[in-house]
């Protein structure tokens, strides 16, 4: 029942972020994903400091303001210095993490979040995390609850605007011309990453969601050149990830994060050499030709 | 010189456009008559892209406005088509032929809605008049230039618009693509539909476009050709420049070189 529960949540994870990576990597953006899943904290120690608890509710809304304060930031410091966005990326994030850092330091005695944690989770602990009833029922980890719904939220989101997320992506200008606001696009999709971002790094830690944001898509960009199997196969490689990367980790002893972010890796590289076997062949055939 | 029309389909007053501060168009008006294919041509750098860009609403204005059909462009979206420069987007991002072309229909689905039938319908037929329904299921990873620019021309019909903005549709594409592009411009505008045209080579202007506009980041003329299109406008708007290109145009006509490569 454990491995289920640890498995359910990285696939939870992993899909929710694959599905909404997907537009970030085509939209050349992916770096925003690693800046939004740091610029979340100090939203987080906030929330809790003001709250007072580890409601999901106020860490969301905290966590959603950052992240939408960071990606505005980024935009505005590209746009009014004409800095590059790379560079405004790398300045706003460390500053908005180091401020959550020193929250986290200066109010140690209060805040029940831990510096490894932010960064590594422990997806190890979200069994024990349960949901319990007034009247005392146990109704499985907390986490897979708030992962699920955010899943469902991030599903309905790209359904019902799949039409803008991908003309927006493809062609921004014409998007405009025929009357889709980019802006208002481009901020709730990096609503919805800050969402997925804080709900997930609790219990997987900033670095495996960045693995997840960025991975699957990236892999299935290689595999195919169809936008919707692109989406489909990010999913099944969520699930495939998180079922080989919690063996892997049990087998080892090791890291459940950490097995999980390097099987993220060995697809890429595994659709790399595949995709580099394709070409090549196809470039041997043309020439022959 | 700047030749009104009574009857305008796009009227653009006292229109200057600044990028940090700095102007790149300035107090540009100028009126286009309905059914007509009008040229902006102009050196490099003259704002000839921007002007597009303004009209259409996708750059800021610092002053002046720009009325289609006696309307401000919001009340008539869904009657004017853009056409980027093919270069403007990833042509390796994950869509087909198909899709791209069903974007044109996004703007009359609405905010939730999606391609139906009819909506393919059209886009296939789209594809036909520019000769790609061959590559309806490609990838647009595998066309080439001049298919790429087939393909966003067949994105434009297929929004059924009355007025066509195009920005530099025949830059990179080879002569047989040129050649039925203009092919269908003539065939829009004995429909009544109104076309504007982003253009850089002065030798094709004159026989493309029954309307001219002529830029260096000031209006230089706009007009019928015959009237608009002489030495001394051109001279004007290309300043010193022209000689030495009227001189190799000249002597490529002569010898009959291809003016372009392809």
């Amino acid at each position: 029942m454990i491995a289920f529960w640890i498995i359910l949540t990285g696939a939870l994870v992993a899909i929710t972020c694959g599905l909404l990576g997907c537009f970030l990597v085509l939209r050349k953006m992916s770096m925003v994903g690693d800046a939004i899943s740091h610029a979340v904290l100090p939203g987080i120690v906030i929330a809790f400091l003001l709250s007072g608890s580890r409601e999901p509710l106020p860490m969301l809304l905290g966590a959603g303001a950052t992240g939408l304060v960071a990606t505005f930031l980024i935009a505005y410091f590209h746009r009014r210095a004409k800095l590059q966005t790379d560079a405004a990326i790398g300045v706003t994030f460390t500053f908005l993490f180091a401020i959550g850092i020193i929250l986290i330091s200066a109010f140690a005695g209060q805040v029940d979040i831990d510096q490894d944690c932010v960064l590594y989770g422990e997806i190890a602990y979200v069994p024990i995390d349960l949901w319990i009833t007034a009247s005392g029922t146990h109704l499985g980890p907390r986490p897979v609850y708030i992962l699920s719904s955010v899943l469902l939220l991030v599903i309905l989101f790209i359904t019902l605007g799949y039409k803008q997320l991908k003309l927006t992506s493809f062609d921004p200008e014409f998007a405009a011309a025929i009357g889709i606001s980019t802006s208002l696009w481009h901020y709730l999709l990096m609503g919805a990453v800050s969402l997925t971002t804080v709900s997930s790094f609790e219990s997987v830690g900033a670095i495996l969601v960045i693995a997840f944001l960025i991975g699957p898509p990236a892999t299935a960009y290689l595999l195919t050149r169809d936008l919707r199997q692109m989406l489909w196969i990010t999913t099944g490689l969520g699930v495939f990830i998180a079922f080989t990367g919690y063996w892997l980790a049990y087998w080892l002893n090791a890291s459940i994060a950490g097995c999980m972010a390097m099987v993220v890796g060995v697809c890429f590289l595994a659709a790399f050499v595949r995709y580099r076997v394709t070409t090549g062949a196809k470039t041997v055939l043309t020439s022959a030709a | 010189m700047i030749i009104q029309t009574p009857d305008p389909v796009l009227e653009v007053h006292d229109l200057t456009v600044s990028y940090a501060r700095k102007p790149v168009l300035w107090g540009i008006d100028f009126t286009l008559p309905a059914g007509s294919i009008t040229g902006i041509v102009g050196p490099n750098g003259a704002g000839k892209s921007t002007l597009l860009k303004a009209i259409m609403g996708l750059i800021p204005l610092s002053s002046g406005y720009v009325k289609l059909f006696g309307e401000p462009l919001d009340t008539v979206r869904n009657r004017i088509s853009y056409v980027p420069q093919r270069e403007s987007v990833d042509w390796d991002f994950p869509v087909s032929v198909l899709d791209v072309v069903l974007m044109g229909r996004y703007g009359k689905m609405g905010l939730l809605g999606n391609p139906g039938r009819h909506d393919r319908d059209m886009a296939l037929h789209c594809l036909e008049k520019v000769g790609m329904s061959a590559f309806a299921k490609r990838q647009i990873s595998q066309l080439s230039g001049g298919q790429q620019q087939r393909v966003f021309l067949a994105r434009a019909l297929a929004q059924e618009a009355d007025f066509y903005f195009m920005d530099e549709p025949f830059a990179g594409v080879d002569a047989a693509t040129e050649q039925a592009i203009i092919d269908l411009l003539k065939d829009m505008a004995a429909a009544h539909k109104t076309i504007v045209v982003v253009h850089h080579d002065l030798q094709s202007a004159r026989t493309y476009f029954d309307w001219i506009v002529l830029l260096n980041m000031r209006l230089v003329a706009a007009g019928p050709t015959e009237q608009v299109f002489t030495e001394v406008l051109v001279q004007q708007a290309y300043g010193g420049r022209l000689n030495l290109l009227s001189q190799v145009g000249d002597l490529m006509e002569k010898r009959e070189f291809p003016a372009r490569e392809n």
